[in-house]
């Protein structure tokens, strides 16, 4: 169960999500105090921490267009975020799976910030509505990244794999 | 059943005979290619190894390329020090394509890979970049990709899990009018298909006005591909790419060109003509919020760009200076120009485009990505407006919020500069 802290249009890009100017901060330990640093407001109880780990960021349509730095996904992902949207950009998408970014693709998703959610597999029952929408899985190859905890590991694993049988 | 160029490309280099739109392959990467969030790259890099007594060995560093454009020269110490440890990298590695900030070999990314012939007809490209779809002009699978995913190419030479995507196939038609191209092309198909039309799928482009375009123009084309959200955008290799890798990029070897089979499966077919099209302009705040020039007509600009991995080849800087010649721009506008590479800013000199261009009132200022992500060049101020020829217009993209910029063709920006408002570079027209 989480509640939405902010609701976003269509078309949400990563320089909305995470400005260039902030660019040459790569770090993922680094990159959570520039999250979404032009909606003032938002920025700031994030980096007050008045935004609960397992807060939901519903969007429209193409969350997270545009540039692919990976900063928009680990700044998210560093307070611990849920992004529900109507759909994803591939490269966000990829990234937030990568990272272990939680993104729950909900083409019919109605939700208001102040709303709890409740998310499972299956659908996402808005308990402050009652209402209930269908979820989208995830394509099973890119649920064996998220089973292995993220690229990293899963790049690790098939690396020793390979490399013993080089050897 | 036929393939389309983008099944043909992931098949071979997946090691298959076929494969077709959803399934998962692994193909082997020919290019991989970062700027200066090689630096996050590195970071990942090391973190795979962590825990498994092997040495962090990049798989085949003559296949790595290293480009630094996007804040150049530094702007910050932040920078200046990621750019060191790349640099100490790059030489621990044994790194071969790597490009400094040199007024010879730099440059853009965008300009740089084709330039110098790394990428061929048939290459699977990846890059951390979003406009890595770029290289598509060239008959190569090139896509952008995530910090962390790159750094898994490093370690493997595989990109993993791949969804063979499902193509759009667009037919150009029909002959561009004087001062309308390319950019107004795909700004226009934009529009059509909207930022998200073509999420996850490969965009392939056919047709006679497409045969005639240079490898410039298809670079654009290619470039803004990912505007749509499409993964890819293909030119299936012709003569003209032959042409371009042996005249301008100086490849030797033997080049195969790839091309769909006639009853390759298309998710769907576009045709558009060109003939009648007029200059399009993408309006604040999205991509595809794309209209025709007579509707934004008369908008008043504090600042006009051309440059950039879309619109800073020297074609581009040809038609501004013809449009400038003798000419000064409006007393309320900056123009700010950025060469694509320093080869081009070389032949731009030598043929007087510069010196027009600077001659009419605009700072000719170093290659690299400069104002068009607002990270240190050219920022807008508040209620500032600014035409500019790169690729995006996000809110916020020319670092202020507080501003607005549209996009236009390089013809467009030069003949708006010299008004001060969005005109249309053909006398009398609208």
């Amino acid at each position: 169960m989480g509640k939405v802290v902010l609701k976003l249009a269509d078309d949400i890009s990563t320089d909305v999500i995470y400005p260039g100017r902030f660019m040459a901060t790569v770090l993922p330990t680094e990159t959570p105090q520039y999250a979404f640093a032009d909606l003032t407001e938002f920025n700031a109880a994030l980096r007050g921490n008045q935004i609960a780990p397992g807060s939901i960021i519903v969007g429209g349509h193409n969350f997270g267009c545009g540039s692919s730095r990976e900063q928009a996904v680990s700044t998210l992902k560093g307070h611990q975020l849920t992004i529900v949207a109507r759909g994803f950009a591939r490269i966000f998408l990829q990234n937030g799976i990568n990272l272990g970014l939680r993104t729950v693709v909900c083409p019919d998703v109605e939700a208001s910030e102040g709303d709890e959610l409740e998310i499972t597999e299956l659908e996402i029952i808005n308990k402050s509505s009652g209402k209930r929408f269908s979820v989208i899985p995830l394509p099973s190859a890119r649920q064996a990244i998220i089973d292995a905890g993220g690229l990293i590991p899963y790049t690790r694993k098939l690396l020793i794999e390979r490399t013993g049988r080089a050897f | 059943m036929g393939m389309t160029v983008a099944e043909k490309i992931l098949a071979r280099a997946s090691c298959r005979n076929v494969v077709k739109a959803g399934d998962v392959v692994e193909p082997k990467v020919d290019l991989a290619m970062s700027h200066e969030n090689a630096a996050l790259v590195i970071n990942q890099f090391l973190e795979i190894y962590q825990g498994t007594n092997l040495q962090p060995k990049i798989w085949n560093p003559s296949r790595v390329s290293i480009i630094f454009d996007h804040r150049v020269p530094a702007e910050s110490p932040k920078t200046a020090t990621n750019q060191k440890k790349v640099r100490e990298f790059v030489l621990s590695q044994g790194i071969g394509k790597f490009h400094d900030i040199r007024g010879d070999v730099g440059g853009i990314c965008h300009q740089i890979l084709p330039e110098n012939g790394y990428v061929r007809p048939g290459s699977v490209v990846v890059g951390t970049d979003s406009h890595t779809t770029s290289h598509g002009a060239l008959g190569a699978f090139a896509f952008g990709i995530g910090a962390t995913e790159m750094a898994s190419v490093w370690a493997l030479g595989t990109a993993l899990n791949i969804e063979v995507p499902a193509t759009i196939k667009v037919v150009v038609k029909g002959t561009f009018k004087k001062f309308v191209g390319p950019k107004d092309l795909i700004l226009h198909l934009i529009g059509r298909l909207t930022a998200q039309g073509a999420n996850f799928k490969a965009i392939e482009f056919h047709g006679p006005a497409i045969r005639l375009m240079r490898t410039s123009g298809r670079l654009v084309i290619c470039n803004m591909s990912v505007e749509a959200g499409a993964t890819a955008g293909i030119i299936p290799a012709d003569k003209e790419t032959v042409r371009y890798l042996r005249s301008e990029a100086g490849v030797k070897g033997r080049i195969d060109l790839v091309t769909p089979d006639r009853d390759a499966v298309y998710d769907q077919v576009i045709e558009i003509s060109v003939s009648k099209l007029e200059p399009q302009i993408a309006c604040p705040h999205t991509v595809d919020n794309v209209k025709p020039i007579k509707d934004v007509a008369g908008t008043r600009i504090n600042q006009v760009v051309i440059g950039s991995c879309t619109n800073g080849r020297l074609d581009d800087l040809a038609v501004a200076a013809s449009i400038l010649k003798g000419k000064k721009i409006a007393d309320h506008v900056r123009m700010l120009v950025f060469p694509a590479s320093g080869r081009i800013y070389s032949q731009a000199l030598a043929k007087g485009y510069l010196g027009t261009l600077m001659s009419s009132g605009a700072v000719v200022m170093n290659p690299g990505c400069g104002p068009c992500l607002g990270i240190h060049e050219g920022a807008l101020g508040d209620g500032e407006t600014a035409l500019s020829t790169t690729n995006r217009n996000f809110k916020g993209r020319m670092g202020n919020p507080n501003s607005q910029v549209f996009l236009s063709s390089p013809a467009v920006a030069a003949a708006s500069a010299l008004k001060g408002y969005i005109a249309h570079p053909r006398k009398g027209a609208k």
